[in-house]
């Protein structure tokens, strides 16, 4: 299980750099598509099964979808790209970059100077997971209902089909000339 | 054996076995749609006109396998693959017998829907991809009504998950030893088997390929082999909502002692498998909006009365 643990990570970290580094919208979705997918084998591996289908179904087939669809319906060219490739030049990623490598390697200096406590994998299953949410998480759960449920109203609401308005052509032809 | 070997012929020999159905799907639909409608259907090639299957596959693979040139050459290529992987994927947690099962996963029912809500992507992907209105238009339909039927697919499953206990088929088919589960959750299974036909975009639901409006939606510009891809992906879709429907509703590999259990399982997956044809032989295509009002107004309702009542009666009779 570590040696898949170590390849999805890889896998994940690589994909997530194409996904900044991407010119091409699509195609940038698409490797966070594969990025969600190893994350969901990484908490597979860590003994979260439940976590791991959640990851796959919510983000990366609902969320994901919806991502590439509104992407689609933008209908992004060739000029797009050229725009995205001027906009990312040496200037703007090379400070973020430095400063990202330092904190980089101070992290990787923590994780080797502390010795971890040794991992203690127990395999959480779908039912202790539901227990946890509607136990001692229950207002938490309630809350996220609620916002949910606030996001639907308020989505309706945006989309409700207006009153009917007749066209200023039409008006007139139905007073009485 | 050697356990590791006797898994791998096990995996070898389900993908054999379910292309191969998938692919005489192509015969037996064309044969079963004849009969329904009172024609003689393909019966010149070979016995029966068996061999047609063998002679449509090797027009299919010589055909130029052309891609066009405003398309995304990788996603065009990706996204024909992603259908027949997501859909061949789920048939490693369906338990064909008490033996034969690629694996025995604890969140089975969960990797299914994960690899379904996957293969939406391929027509949103092979849609964008082909860079033309018609593609795009079925694409467009396509994801959405996957993404809805998606929801009362997963809704209607779990009744059979509060009644079994568990995400597991292998525990799911034992736990009907007394009762068939489409009994009891009579509800379940009709929402499953509808939302069931939409996913595999069969008709009367096939509206993302809707040929009279869209040229052939989705995968209007692909040919070859990667039309193949789509075509045999759609009965390999077919073949997985039947095995499905008749694991968690049907007993699985259940039947009177007689036969073994992977004949019964076999038996009664084709009894679904042509019922799926039967519907396409008999009935119309809805409008856009009525499959969407359909599905919104009346499924997602029904789906969460069955999850409540029947939550409420296991609680009871505890």
């Amino acid at each position: 299980m570590n040696v898949i643990f170590y390849i999805a990570s890889i896998i994940a970290i690589l994909a997530t750099i194409m996904v900044i580094t991407g010119r091409n919208a699509i195609h940038s979705l698409l490797f966070l598509i594969v990025s969600l997918l190893a994350i969901g084998v990484v908490f597979f591996t860590l003994g979260a099964p439940f976590m791991a289908a959640l990851e796959v179904i919510i983000y990366a087939g609902a969320i994901m979808v919806l991502f590439v669809f509104v992407i689609m319906m933008l209908n992004l060219g060739k000029a797009y790209e050229k725009m995205e490739e001027s906009w990312f030049s040496y200037k703007a990623w090379l400070g973020p970059g430095i400063l990202c490598i330092i904190l980089l390697g101070e992290l990787i200096y923590v994780f080797t100077v502390t010795k971890g406590s040794g991992r203690q994998l127990t395999v959480i299953s779908p039912q202790e997971v539901g227990m946890t949410l509607f136990g001692p998480y229950i207002l938490g759960v309630e809350l996220a209902a609620m916002l949910l449920m606030t996001g639907i109203i308020g989505a309706y609401h945006i989309g409700r089909r207006k009153q009917k308005e007749y066209h200023r052509l039409l008006q007139k032809e139905e007073e009485p000339a | 054996m050697n356990p590791i070997w006797a898994h791998i012929l096990t995996l070898v020999l389900v993908l054999l076995v379910m292309v191969t159905i998938a692919a005489g799907l192509i015969y037996v639909e064309r044969r079963m749609l004849a009969v329904w409608q009172d024609r003689l259907g393909p019966n010149r090639v070979g016995p029966f006109g068996l061999l047609q299957v063998m002679a449509d596959m090797i027009k299919i693979f010589f055909k130029e396998d052309w891609i066009p040139k405003f398309a995304d050459k990788r996603v065009f290529v990706l996204a024909p693959m992603i259908v027949m992987i997501s859909i061949l994927m789920t048939f490693a947690v369906i338990p064909f017998t008490p033996l034969i099962s690629v694996v025995n996963l604890n969140i089975g029912l969960l990797f299914f829907l994960a690899m379904s809500s996957l293969g939406a992507y391929s027509i949103v992907l092979a849609g964008w991809a082909s860079n033309n209105k018609y593609s795009l238009l079925g694409a467009i339909r396509g994801s959405a009504q996957m993404l809805s039927y998606e929801v009362f697919m997963g809704l209607s499953l779990m009744g059979v998950v509060v009644m079994a206990g568990s995400f597991n088929l292998h525990d799911i088919v034992m736990a009907q030893n007394k009762v068939w589960y489409f009994i009891p959750q009579i509800v379940g299974f009709v929402v499953f088997f509808i939302a069931g036909i939409a996913e595999t975009h069969r008709l009367p639901f096939d509206i993302p390929e809707a040929e009279s409006e869209l040229v052939a939606g989705y995968h209007s510009e692909y040919s070859g082999m990667k039309f193949g891809m789509f075509f045999v992906g759609e009965y390999l879709g077919i073949t997985l909502i039947s095995a499905l429907i008749v694991t968690l509703y049907f007993g699985g590999w259940r039947g009177p002692h007689f036969l073994p259990p992977v004949i019964w399982f076999l038996i009664k997956m084709f009894v679904f498998i042509l019922i799926f044809i039967l519907m396409r032989a008999s009935l119309p295509r809805p409008r856009y909006d009525q499959l969407m009002s359909y599905g919104w107004k009346i499924l997602l309702p029904l789906s969460l009365l069955n999850l409540l009542i029947t939550g409420a009666c296991v609680l009871y009779f505890k």
